[in-house]
């Protein structure tokens, strides 16, 4: 038991020592800054509110597209799923929106909508949309018949059918895809950041790059990390168990 | 009063049904009795609606409750939603009066899983009753249980029907149970399967 508790942490604590061993052979604190000289300058930007800021804007784009892609992706994902017809018809849409580089649907949104915020929002929601709706699609298929009968011939409403019968059988793959996109969107929205917009952290990174400060440039890229791992254990991790409750009740 | 007249129905072009009519008086159980592979299911989901792929026409009243061959339960809802999602008429205290007529006191809060298959089937009774159906349709309810389990559920079905007297369409191949259960049984034969008619 003591070892499950404590390996996550060594490990953690090997990378570092690496980290550390490295930044001493290189001996160049421009190149490779030790993690220990990166704690007063991350100290300096949580202090002026600068990173507080460009962590929201980010964190706020990131919400953003994860809902707008989780929601048309799984409509989407459904309704192909369920229909023959309506599969045909998209399929080869979803192929070729699932090879679409993520690079060149950015820089289309940004020459045809201009350099905005929708243009950003829409930029990462339309690379995680196919994803979203091919996972979700699998989970449509797997549909049992039997309970969608039951429900009919009961005269559960829409909504309720939904809610109760349709959503949970779908919920692990909502869970796969969800635990997918929130790594891949955040990954998107830096890049949606780097190349135009003027808040975020994709954008600091784009101002430290060019002044090629490393240290800040690890600052912000750690400081998104540590948000998103307390997204997984704050948000992710609690709802899957609450959703998983009746299987292992 | 449920009219139920199917001219033909076939799967790819094969017909499975012949002419099979009947009618189902409200109060009554009719017994369908054929062996396996036959059609009867087929005839089930034709009645319920399920499948509107058929050349004929079913009357049927909305109010309908379905008992399936397994229980069909939604697995991630207590025992209670179980009832009352699917009725939606029904209030939390008379599901608890409807889980404990089959025996299923005390166990409001628990999840389908966490029941006995025998449990899970007597749930799925509770839910069928509870909605108080003008139809009943129950699909080999009794099949693949041990002698014991499915004399209790025969038992308790006989008992419902009684108190509920829904209109109750019940298919089997053990011609015990229909003669136990149902005041008139409908025969299938042939292929494509038709009625042959039986008085009991």
């Amino acid at each position: 038991m003591m070892d499950k508790a404590s390996a996550p942490l060594l490990s953690v604590a090997g990378l570092l020592a690496i980290w550390t061993l490295a930044a001493t052979l290189a001996a160049d604190p421009q190149i490779l800054p030790s993690p220990l000289s990166l704690v007063e300058p991350f100290r300096r930007e949580l202090m002026s509110g600068e990173l507080l800021h460009h962590l929201g804007a980010t964190l706020w784009r990131v919400a953003w597209s994860f809902l707008l892609a989780m929601t048309i992706g799984t409509a989407l994902g459904l309704a192909m799923g369920r229909s023959e017809r309506v599969n045909r018809w998209l399929d080869p849409w979803l192929v070729i929106f699932l090879n679409l580089p993520a690079l060149v649907l950015i820089v289309l949104c940004y020459l045809w909508i201009g350099l905005t915020e929708a243009a950003a929002i829409a930029a990462v929601t339309l690379n995680k949309i196919p994803n979203v709706a091919t996972v979700i699609r699998e989970g449509a298929r797997a549909l049992d018949p039997n309970l969608d009968a039951m429900a009919r011939i009961y005269r559960m409403n829409v909504w309720s059918r939904f809610l109760n019968v349709t959503l949970p059988q779908l919920a692990p793959y909502v869970t796969a895809s969800a635990r997918a996109g929130v790594a891949v969107i955040w990954k998107i929205v830096l890049v949606v950041e780097f190349l135009g917009r003027s808040s975020g952290i994709g954008f600091q990174i784009h101002l430290y790059f060019q002044l090629f400060d490393v240290g800040m440039v690890l600052v912000y890229a750690l400081s998104f990390i540590c948000v998103m791992l307390l997204v997984e254990w704050m948000v992710l991790q609690p709802w899957e168990r609450r959703v998983r409750r009746w299987r292992t009740a | 009063m449920i009219h139920v007249d199917i001219r033909s129905k076939s799967f790819g072009g094969r017909p499975v049904l012949g002419q099979v009519r009947f009618d189902i008086r409200p109060g009554e159980t009719v017994a369908l009795l054929g062996p396996s592979g036959i059609g009867k299911s087929t005839i089930l989901r034709i009645v319920a609606g399920i499948d509107p792929d058929f050349d004929g026409t079913v009357d049927r009243p909305d109010n309908m409750a379905i008992v399936f061959q397994e229980p069909t339960l939604l697995p991630w809802r207590s025992t209670l939603k179980n009832l009352t999602l699917t009725n939606p008429g029904l209030s939390r205290n008379g599901a608890r009066a409807a889980l404990e007529r089959v025996g299923l006191r005390g166990k409001e809060r628990m999840f389908p899983g966490q029941l006995s298959l025998g449990q899970q089937r007597r749930l799925a009774l509770a839910r069928a009753f509870a909605g108080q159906p003008d139809l009943l349709i129950m699909d080999e309810p009794f099949v693949s249980l041990d002698a014991e389990t499915a004399e209790t559920m025969i038992g308790l079905t006989e008992a419902l029907i009684a108190e509920h007297r829904p209109a109750t369409l019940f298919v089997t191949h053990a011609r015990s149970e229909a003669e136990r259960l149902a005041n008139r049984i409908l025969q299938l034969r042939g292929d494509p399967a038709t009625l042959s008619p039986h008085i009991v």
